[in-house]
């Protein structure tokens, strides 16, 4: 009946608006609650329209599908703010596997009678969303530590990556021309689904915040691909939309580390690594108990704190709170200066400090803290080491050269709490470390942060 | 209702050009519940996979469909919920807003 359709239709209209404000309310913080509303109510809409379809005969499988997914997704939901990055590579993998499930059924309903530019989307909504799921879950595997951390490289690798990865398009190309040809089509799901694995394998770490981005970018494509199989302008918008917000933060991240776009495209992540043995050589630093870098810190006037991953690891951002307070509360003005890629997604610093209760004013980004360090007195560097190091500014033989970083050696005082000196994730000296002007705070940030909030709430120095 | 290629090309460039817009304007502040949200927001595509569990055409569409349906509706919740949690966090130092 044409008016349940036209019903549905406008169910589907009003979500994709809903979704497009969602997005918009989404860029400020005072605004953002609302946007997450917004995109509930089109949610909603759009599922219950869908429930009216009249093709609908099974509401059984539907009923169970759908409570299934209310009872993983909940504690999914509930993680801890340091378990996000590895929530959201799980999710990508979710949203692929959907896709890529979808388009295996309707490739074998329709099959052979599909037309080549149908069996083209089909062939990218599979090979995107297989790829997809194992990368996404390679990464959320590295990401919650069950697999190894350090990237694996071998010669080639590039190479027999996107051999593997031609091998699936020359797959599609001969579907697209054959679409009765159905023993071919595992080996469209089979070969992807190892290119997932193969193009996560030589990713470290540090090099997560892109490959998080690049997933979610490829997410999105394969939804959007999903849409012109299925003929669902509202999944073509969603998917468009969840991709290019991918695909703009692959670019500010890979901007913010310095690789070129296309590097980042065919998987050249990691290479840092392996041409990072540089010539260490022993130098003095000079080291600061917790009493002095507190001296030192209650004399100063503009703080600005650097944090990086290793923070987060040490679960360090409640006492870096108590820090602010105390600082604070002295008439010292404390600010945040965060790095993009700082943390294992973008924009993970931030959550972890608004979590500890910082106030999100006080959260610099790079660019405009950067101004302001040649005025500040004390940067505290804690848990950060590649996006503080200097020699991407001088060193042209670093592999960080040119990379964006945090100007911390241009303020007066430098102090990096540090486990020892060994050299950061990507294994790379930082001559921050010697400078005079910098003070090595050995110890675990948790402890170290603590024990210098304990000397300023003393009266020692008071 | 049918859609033809051009049509859908045409709404695949606008969605572009509005989500880079907009998204470009987020703060990169936000980038994390950005990436959640967009991510449940994606999981729309739930609504293929219940059409396709709910007509029943073959056991392995239903199959596929119903896993499908699992994925996407995970996503869906827990996305929501993750985002509204973490937005929920960000508080200005400033006495107005609470």
């Amino acid at each position: 009946m044409m008016p349940t359709e036209t019903f549905i239709e406008i169910t589907y209209l009003i979500a994709t608006a809903l979704f497009v404000l969602s997005l918009k309310w989404l860029s400020s913080p005072t605004t953002a609650r609302r946007g997450v509303w917004a995109g509930e109510i089109g949610m909603a809409l759009a599922i219950g329209g869908t429930l009216l379809y009249r093709g609908i005969v099974d509401y059984k499988l539907v009923a169970i599908g759908l409570v299934l997914g209310c009872i993983i997704g909940v504690p999914l939901g509930k993680v801890q703010m340091t378990a996000v990055p590895q929530r959201t590579a799980l999710s990508h993998a979710f949203g692929a596997l959907c896709v890529t499930l979808v388009g295996t059924s309707e490739f074998y309903l329709r099959s052979p009678d599909i037309p080549p530019f149908m069996m083209a989307v089909l062939s990218m909504e599979v090979i995107l969303g297989s790829l997809t799921f194992t990368g996404s879950l390679m990464a959320a595997g590295k990401l919650q530590e069950i697999l190894p951390q350090r990237p694996i490289t071998y010669k080639g690798q590039n190479f027999v990556n996107l051999a593997v990865l031609l091998a699936a398009i020359i797959i599609a190309g001969v579907l697209v021309a054959h679409p009765e040809q159905t023993r071919l089509f595992p080996a469209m799901i089979i070969i992807p689904l190892m290119f997932g694995v193969m193009l996560i394998i030589p990713i470290g770490g540090a090099d997560m915040p892109t490959v998080i981005s690049l997933l979610n970018s490829y997410a999105g494509l394969s939804a959007a691909a999903m849409g012109f199989v299925l003929s669902s302008k509202l999944l073509i918008i969603a998917g468009a939309l969840d991709g290019s917000s991918g695909f703009i933060l692959s670019v500010i991240m890979s901007k913010a580390m310095n690789r070129s776009f296309t590097n980042v495209l065919f998987g050249g992540f990691g290479q840092i690594q392996t041409s990072a043995a540089g010539a260490k050589e022993e130098r003095p630093v000079r080291s600061a108990t917790a009493e002095e870098a507190a001296g030192i810190l209650a004399a100063a006037s503009k703080v600005v704190i650097v944090p990086g991953y290793g923070m987060a690891v040490a679960q360090a951002q409640h006492k870096v709170r108590e820090l602010y307070d105390s600082l604070t509360k002295r008439g010292i003005d404390v600010r945040f200066g965060i790095h993009p890629v700082a943390g294992r997604m973008p924009g993970h610093m931030n959550v972890l400090l608004a979590e500890a209760d910082i106030p999100y004013d006080k959260l610099m980004e790079m660019d405009v803290i950067n101004g302001d360090l040649p005025q500040t007195d004390v940067a505290l560097v804690i848990g950060a080491n590649d996006v503080t190091n200097p020699a991407a500014r001088t060193d042209q033989g670093s592999p960080i050269y040119g990379m964006p970083i945090i100007d911390v050696d241009k303020t007066r005082t430098v102090m990096v709490i540090k486990r020892s000196m060994a050299a950061g994730f990507a294994g790379i000296d930082n001559p921050l470390y010697y400078l005079d002007k910098t003070l090595m705070l050995f110890g675990d940030a948790k402890d170290f942060v603590g024990k210098i909030v304990r000397e300023l709430s003393g009266d020692h120095h008071g | 209702m049918k859609l033809d290629l051009l049509t859908g090309l045409y709404v695949f460039m606008l969605a572009a050009f509005i989500g880079f817009e907009v998204i470009r304007r987020v703060s990169p502040l936000l980038h994390t519940p950005l990436m959640s949200l967009t991510n449940a927001l994606d999981a729309i595509a739930v609504v293929g996979a219940i059409i396709l569990a709910g007509e029943h055409k073959s056991t392995l569409a239903a199959i596929l469909g119903t896993i499908a349906i699992v994925a996407a509706t995970s996503n869906i919740v827990g996305g929501f919920i993750i985002t509204d949690r973490m937005l929920r966090m960000f508080k200005s130092s400033g006495p107005k807003k609470p």
